[in-house]
């Protein structure tokens, strides 16, 4: 059949820019979720810290909580193609015409989007650990920071571990829309190759089936991953014999006074 | 031993007027109250009457309206250099116990150390396993809190405070949330920890431990102390009638 011919056709003899078109869309979609990850952990830590006692930080931290929350509405709230056009063209308008260089203004793009939306996932995180935690923490007298860091954090990675996967995978499509502003990403090609084959059909047909076997291998990969970090449900008794520290015995620093 | 401000030879903790408002409510109404260095006392009274607020003001994580605390004769929220090493000093047990569940129970007990007291990270093991065999749980060093049960965890969760060498330690209704037949493993770890010497504030529904163990008894009702005295006096003549009441429902008689 013509159609197949003209598909393979298609990716031998434009496999080298597709390939270029899908580590691109790989490149930008993971840096940008990792960022976006990133993000949406500051925002949640800053958002869940109690309230300073301290009349100016106590400011300083509403201010920045209504940024947050703006930052998360706009981003969340208009779409991906129209903020890149904005952020790119607007940079080249305040500078009065340099333009940014595409790749890491593609990453910039997608991770601040992807970071709003972390924001309230990781926010969501956070509430859903219990507050006992929290006030185990305070009362033997660690930072609002070190308890997020050593407890809660980690806790929140794992429970969001599922949505943190699926926003990789939005991303790996999402990233098409970079292509309005000229980011060589997977869809970017195809308009490339379609443009000098005229096979429209046939040359996204192509792309259809890279981005699945993109978005099914990163779905199945994270999902082993998660399993893996489920972790195992036994632990090792602490036995005397075989481990000689459990013979360890010190004196000073006990709690309890013996004078 | 435990460094500590042997220069002050008054009460370790004392509360002067204390009062704690939740909006218009008023929760806690002029509490004064000292604790001596090695003394147990354990507070009484009905539900809402301000016991766990009380306590969760010594340690700040309720910040009282008004009113003075006082730790070794300094105030707590003015003449204290960090409230952090503060926290370290005063250790609290709670109901739910509040296990890091991320963490071993070794992990639980070395965490606290290490970030707020800097000790090395060896140092900081060997104190935590000398508590964790303390209270009986070395066995189950690396077990996860999802793993032990309540009895258990609270005994770790009692191990992860003494880490910390704290000077004194309040106890929030310890056992309340433990099946029956883990009461007592819990409430012999308390009573081996008041013989040591420890000064402990507990709040707890377990009239024999008030009875046996403490040096003296304190008995709340809608958010003052009622009656202060020796568990002797409190349990066999009270001079309160609202004491002699609580007593007579709690004790069944
Ligand atoms: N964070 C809070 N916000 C508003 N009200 C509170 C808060 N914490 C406690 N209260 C109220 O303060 C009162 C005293 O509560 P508290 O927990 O100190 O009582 P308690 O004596 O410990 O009771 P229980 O024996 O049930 O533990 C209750 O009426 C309670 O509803
Ligand atoms: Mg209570």
């Amino acid at each position: 059949m013509q159609f197949f011919r003209d598909v393979a056709n298609i990716a031998i003899k434009y496999y080298p820019d597709l390939l270029r078109g899908v580590g691109f869309t790989l490149l930008i979609s993971l840096i940008s979720t990792v960022i976006g990850l990133i993000i949406g952990l500051l925002a949640g830590i800053i958002r869940t810290a109690p309230e300073s006692k301290n009349r100016f930080i106590k400011t300083l931290q509403r201010i920045i909580n209504i940024i947050i929350a703006a930052y998360v509405e706009i981003f969340r709230g208009t779409p991906m193609m129209v903020q890149a056009m904005v952020i790119y063209w607007g940079y080249a308008f305040a500078t009065d015409g340099v333009t940014l260089p595409l790749v890491p203004a593609g990453i910039f793009i997608v991770s601040i989007n992807t970071g709003a939306y972390m924001a309230e996932i990781v926010r969501g995180g956070i509430i859903s650990i219990d507050k006992g935690q929290f006030e185990g923490a305070a009362a033997i007298g660690m930072t609002h920071w070190q308890t997020m860091f050593h407890v809660v954090i980690p806790q929140v990675l794992r429970n969001i571990l599922p949505s943190v996967s699926n926003e990789f995978v939005i991303n790996i499509k999402d990233t098409s829309v970079l292509n309005v502003i000229g980011v060589t990403e997977l869809y970017y090609f195809a308009g490339i190759i379609k443009r000098q084959n005229f096979q429209t059909f046939q040359t996204y047909f192509v792309v259809c089936i890279l981005y699945f076997i993109m978005t099914y291998t990163i779905t199945r990969l994270l999902r082993l991953f998660e399993k893996k970090l489920a972790g195992k449900d036994t632990y090792v008794i602490f036995g005397s014999q075989t481990a000689p520290e459990a013979e360890i015995h010190i004196d000073k620093g006990g709690a309890v006074p013996n004078d | 031993m435990t460094e500590r401000n042997n220069s002050h030879s008054g009460p370790v903790i004392e509360l002067r007027n204390l009062r704690k408002r939740f909006g218009d409510h008023e929760v806690l109404l002029d509490i004064n109250l000292s604790v001596n260095r090695g003394e147990v006392v354990t507070i009484i009274g009905s539900s809402g009457s301000g016991k766990s607020t009380m306590l969760r003001c010594i340690n700040l994580l309720e910040t009282p309206t008004s009113g003075e605390i006082l730790y070794n004769g300094k105030n707590i929220q003015t003449e204290i250099d960090s409230l952090y090493r503060y926290r370290a000093r005063v250790g609290m047990v709670f109901q739910q116990f509040n296990l890091f569940n991320n963490m071993t129970a070794l992990e639980n007990c070395v965490i606290g150390q290490v970030k707020v007291l800097k000790r090395s990270r060896d140092e900081a093991r060997a104190i935590a396993m000398e508590y964790l065999d303390k209270v009986g749980m070395k066995q189950f060093i690396n077990a996860k809190p999802a793993q032990l049960s309540g009895g258990q965890k609270q005994r770790v969760a009692i191990a992860r405070s003494l880490s910390m060498s704290p000077e004194v330690m309040l106890f929030d209704e310890p056992t309340s949330a433990l099946d029956p037949e883990m009461v007592g493993e819990v409430l012999s770890v308390m009573k081996s920890l008041a013989q040591s010497g420890l000064t402990m504030l507990v709040v707890t529904h377990e009239m024999s431990f008030a009875r046996d163990v403490s040096d003296r008894v304190v008995f709340m009702d809608k958010g003052v102390i009622e009656e202060d005295n020796t568990p002797e006096v409190i349990f066999n003549h009270p001079e309160k009638e609202r004491t002699r009441e609580f007593l007579a429902r709690v004790l069944g008689k």
